[in-house]
């Protein structure tokens, strides 16, 4: 047992913060939010090609670093510190973790691709009516000569405005929630029939709902794995939010501490008050049970699906609780301040809360962890 | 990084395993079965087991007598241990006094003690509250006055909470050696014979019957100076660090692991209707809730465990441990006392359970509410938790 990072992760952890610290603050992600694509271009492209944090979770045959999960929690843990709006959970997470996993044509043309940051992927998974349930889907996927034809409608797609590349969850067979004939499809977002309606989200991100309409697509568009590919990316993408939600979480904590020690009322500042001391502590204690479960998580990706599924189901379910805690008492303790668009507090706090309910909210988590280790 | 036992580990963990299962004491594992209390002598039985292999103090660095495992072999050594239900060592000597010593003592007094606490010759008892200072440690008023040829010193005054003191040879207390110095400046750290003239312990009865703690009264008592440790006011240093590794201890990770392996087990047979009470909605996710706060707590303790190993030592990170380790502790007592439903109610100590003629309710119900009544102390023990908040945000968060 070993719970030390290596000197390359600690170096990749280094090299991205410093860039974010240069890139990320206040004003400069609102600046970018308010551009008419809602990002900055120039940081993606700094990142793949200055940083080279594009390659960290691909293997060095694939043109990568090597890494896997513990380095897109880093990656997404100094993102989440600075409530950075990349689309690296959709291209590198589960865009290279779908076309990792499955392998093929399609892996190894988009792979470089991603590496480079010409690809940019979204994720499109959610329907209006399927809540978290992966396989409660209706989009269809008939097959077609070689290839397949899809109809449906895709709810709340994250970053689909800037993608090159959808990934999509649609029925080859079956209904309702069964999982067989649930599979994963590489679209190219500009194949014809995909139309979307863009707008901008709560948490600063852009998305879309993305309508499909007999949308024609190569036999190499399907990615092998069905249900169990899909489950896996998801996991792998659940566990990236929680080290995103560490990184917001503690980052949210400090800025609320520093708050405490500079904000004065009756003659002293607040922080010298009992009752904000202890809901300082125990914000910190949620946060440190937020990193623990995260690792935790991250670090049993690989074990078999029941197992791996059982951890990162426990291990969200305290992330999404804890992080609610975070965001909560974060705004309460800024007071009226905290509930304004003036502050990075209120900003974080918002991030935070669609992180709780991604992939599954606590309750959700709970009752899949539920199913698997307790008798019915 | 990797959660995986090397070969060697695993190899460990066998060896492990199997000296439990050849040398744990039999007549000690049949009490334990009754649900009996257990006497100085079933203590011990198992503590000079571990005395004679060398394992009795996993922590202490090797020179003073400890086996020198890495803090994964620690940790496999507490998993196992609770995973064959074995019962805990006393920790007065083992984590609290000797440490202390081998920190701060003086060549003599580490000749003179640390090898009597291995074996189990010597039983310590923890001398710090009293009845006017419970959270407020460092307002003691037991008083000890140095004698005019500077030999030893004659104690006055009362302590309170201390935990099997009844059986105490030794004790280490926190006494007051500067009245008009500021509270902290003022303390001396005392190991006090508990044969010396003058000692009265008498016990006091808590809510599940047992009589585990006491009040002990000091009546000019006299303690050679050469029983001090660390410097004439220091005391508090010494009280302040083993405060810090009474904590980390505290977390009890491995125990509480197998207690909800028992509440799982209780709740997978108890009926409720014509279901399990494990199928209750209701009481599964206490269970699953328990069961993700204690996976948090055991990482967030091996990822302090990591930090030691890199040099960072245990320091008031100790305080999530501690405030983590016993709300969880107490939450288990909870849902076995709730599966436990009417049969919760009877009381057995003083008469004979052991009767099976007519049992009254099963077994493991017998105990369920002591054990919840008892387990409240854990939020106050060791520092009370509002204490270790306190402690979090003065020394992490600077407030």
């Amino acid at each position: 047992m070993d719970l030390s990072f290596t000197e390359t992760q600690d170096m990749l952890r280094d090299t991205l913060s410093r860039f974010l610290a240069d890139t990320y603050n206040f004003e400069t992600r609102k600046k970018m939010l308010e551009r008419p694509e809602g990002r900055d271009p120039g940081i993606w492209r700094a990142l793949a090609t200055e940083l080279g944090i594009l390659s960290a979770p691909f293997s060095e045959e694939q043109g990568g670093l090597g890494g896997g999960p513990l380095e897109n929690l880093i990656v997404m843990e100094e993102l989440g510190k600075v409530i950075a709006i990349e689309p690296y959970l959709q291209t590198a997470v589960i865009g290279g973790g779908a076309l990792k996993a499955a392998g093929g044509a399609m892996a190894d043309a988009l792979i470089p691709g991603i590496i480079g940051g010409d690809v940019i992927c979204a994720f499109a998974y959610a329907e209006p009516k399927g809540r978290y349930d992966l396989a409660r889907i209706e989009t269809t996927a008939r097959k077609d000569g070689a290839g397949y034809v899809l109809n449906g409608h895709k709810a709340v797609v994250y970053a689909a405005p800037w993608a090159t590349h959808l990934l999509v969850t649609a029925r080859t067979g079956g209904s309702g929630n069964e999982r067989g004939g649930v599979e994963l499809f590489v679209v190219d977002a500009k194949s014809a029939g995909v139309t979307r309606r863009d707008y901008p989200t709560v948490d600063g991100f852009q998305a879309s709902e993305v309508y499909f309409e007999n949308v024609a697509v190569p036999g190499e568009a399907l990615l092998l794995g069905g249900m169990d590919l899909i489950e896996q990316v998801v996991d792998e993408a659940t566990m990236a939010v929680c080290a995103e939600g560490q990184g917001a979480g503690r980052q949210l904590h400090e800025l609320t501490l520093a708050y405490t020690k500079e904000r004065k009322q009756f003659g002293q500042p607040i922080g010298r008050f009992q009752a904000l001391q202890f809901r300082l502590a125990d914000m910190m204690i949620e946060a440190e049970q937020v990193a623990s479960m995260t690792l935790m998580g991250t670090l049993k990706l690989d074990l078999p699906a029941e197992q791996r599924k059982a951890a990162v189901s426990l291990a969200k379910a305290k992330v999404s609780k804890s992080l609610r805690f975070i965001g909560q008492n974060a705004v309460q303790t800024h007071g009226g301040i905290g509930i304004t668009v003036e502050l990075a507090a209120g900003h974080y706090f918002k991030r935070l809360t669609m992180i709780e309910s991604q992939f599954g909210p606590a309750d959700w988590h709970l009752e899949r962890y539920e199913a698997l280790t307790l008798p019915a | 990084m990797n959660l995986d036992f090397s070969p060697e580990e695993l190899a460990f963990r066998d060896e492990v395993r199997a000296f439990i299962a050849e040398n744990y004491p039999a007549q000690l594992r049949g009490k334990q079965d009754e649900g009996g209390d257990l006497s100085k002598e079933d203590f011990l039985s198992w503590h000079k087991v571990l005395a004679k292999k060398g394992w009795i103090a996993p922590a202490w660095p090797v020179e003073y007598g400890g086996p020198g495992w890495t803090a994964t072999q620690r940790y496999i050594w507490s998993e196992e241990t609770a995973r064959a239900d074995c019962i805990r060592i006393m920790p007065f000597g083992i984590t609290m006094v000797g440490p202390v010593i081998y920190t701060f003592g003086t060549p003599e007094q580490k000749a003179r003690f640390l090898p009597r606490i291995l074996s189990g010759e010597d039983w310590w008892c923890q001398g710090y509250s009293e009845p006017g200072s419970g959270s407020d440690l460092a307002s003691l008023r037991t008083r000890a006055v140095l004698s005019e040829d500077g030999s030893h010193y004659i104690v006055n005054g009362q302590k309170t909470w201390t935990t099997m003191a009844q059986h105490a040879d030794w004790g280490f207390f926190l006494v007051r050696t500067n009245p008009d110095a500021k509270q902290q400046e003022g303390i001396s750290f005392l190991l006090i014979d508990m044969k010396t003239p003058g000692i009265t312990v008498r016990p006091i009865i808590t809510l599940g019957g047992e009589h585990e703690v006491n009040e002990v009264f000091l009546e000019d008592v006299k303690v050679p100076v050469e029983n001090r440790v660390y410097e004439e006011n220091k005391g508090w240093t010494c009280a302040k660090f083993l405060l810090a590794h009474e904590r980390t201890g505290i977390a009890g990770v491995a125990a509480s692991k197998r207690g909800i392996e028992r509440v799982r087990s209780i709740a997978s047979s108890e009926m409720d209707g014509d279901r399990p009470l494990l199928a209750n909605p209701f009481f599964r996710r206490k269970v699953a809730e328990l069961e993700m706060d204690l996976t948090a707590l055991e990482f967030t303790e091996l990822r302090t465990l990591a930090g030691e190993a890199a040099g960072r030592g245990p320091g008031p990170e100790s305080s999530v441990l501690k405030i983590k380790g016993s709300e969880i502790q107490q939450r288990i007592t909870e849902l076995a006392l709730e599966a436990a439903g009417h049969y919760g109610a009877p009381y057995f100590r003083g008469f004979g359970d052991g009767d099976n003629e007519h049992p009254i309710g099963p077994d493991w119900a017998h105990h369920t509410a002591p054990s919840y009544f008892n387990m409240r102390k854990t939020t106050i023990y060791g520092g009370s938790n509002e204490i270790q908040r306190n402690i979090i945000a003065k020394m992490v968060l600077g407030l």
